[in-house]
């Protein structure tokens, strides 16, 4: 189902993942955050880089026990826990956090 | 606990594009990681490829997967053959490869090693240790 995200367009697939993972903008996430019910924080904004910036550096969306690893060594233990990324998201870190920042579906996830 | 979990071997002769075997590959391989499974990896014959440096798909048109290789590490994959004939036959050394490493937790993160380069022989001894084998 597309989405409107500051009046373009956006095309996603069957679970609302972009198709495109260069139609990202910020945008995106503040639309289908608002779709949750989910105000985004600094907190939530800081896992949403983390996530883009991982997807560049090795062209995958990290399967959540990596990205809780991951998250742990660059942005401390206190953050780094299964307990603070599903406070953050509680559809589950790897899937919820990866689609509002553009990216697949986790590697991984089923 | 120990004795349930199967030792899988991902076995990759492919040269990385031109057919969707490598990346599917790493993919599942990727996948299975995340379940706990043990994993470890082999590349022989044109499937030396797959690990090489500075790989640019522009041309051919197919996304560079290459980085993901790098990604191994933290899904816990330390384990990486590389045939030493293969890599010989071809022209390479391990220097055309990507170094690969892992983070040892119990270490303070020190870095490892993952690429352990075997001989033909070797490889088949290391074959014989794991209990199923998927070729790619």
């Amino acid at each position: 189902m597309p989405i409107e995200v500051n009046g373009k367009t956006l095309e996603t697939d069957e679970e609302g993942y972009l198709s495109n993972l260069n139609d990202w903008e910020p945008g995106v996430a503040d639309v289908m955050s608002k779709e949750d019910d989910l105000e985004l924080t600094e907190d939530h904004w800081e896992i949403i880089n983390f996530l883009r910036e991982y997807y560049e550096e090795y062209q995958i969306a990290p399967a959540v026990r990596v990205l809780t690893k991951a998250v742990g060594k660059k942005l401390g233990k206190e953050k780094g826990n299964s307990k603070y990324l599903y406070e953050l998201y509680p559809y589950g870190p790897g899937k919820q956090a990866c689609r509002y920042a553009g990216l697949p579906k986790p590697t991984g996830c089923v | 606990m120990a004795e349930d979990i199967k030792k899988l071997m991902y076995v990759n002769r492919r040269a990385p594009y031109g057919t969707i075997y490598a990346w599917e590959s790493l993919e599942v391989v990727l996948i299975g990681a995340a379940f706990d499974q043990d994993v470890s990896l082999a590349f022989m014959d044109d499937g030396v490829y797959q690990l090489m440096k500075g790989q640019n798909t522009e041309a051919a048109g197919m996304k560079n997967f290459s980085p993901t290789y790098s990604a191994l590490g933290d899904y816990e994959v330390t384990k990486i053959y590389v045939e030493k004939e293969s890599l010989e036959e071809r022209g390479l050394t391990l220097d055309d490869l990507q170094h690969l490493v892992w983070e040892d937790e119990d270490d303070d993160w020190a870095e490892r090693d993952s690429i352990h380069l075997v001989s033909r022989a070797e490889l088949a001894d290391v074959m014989a240790e794991h209990d199923m084998m998927f070729n790619f």
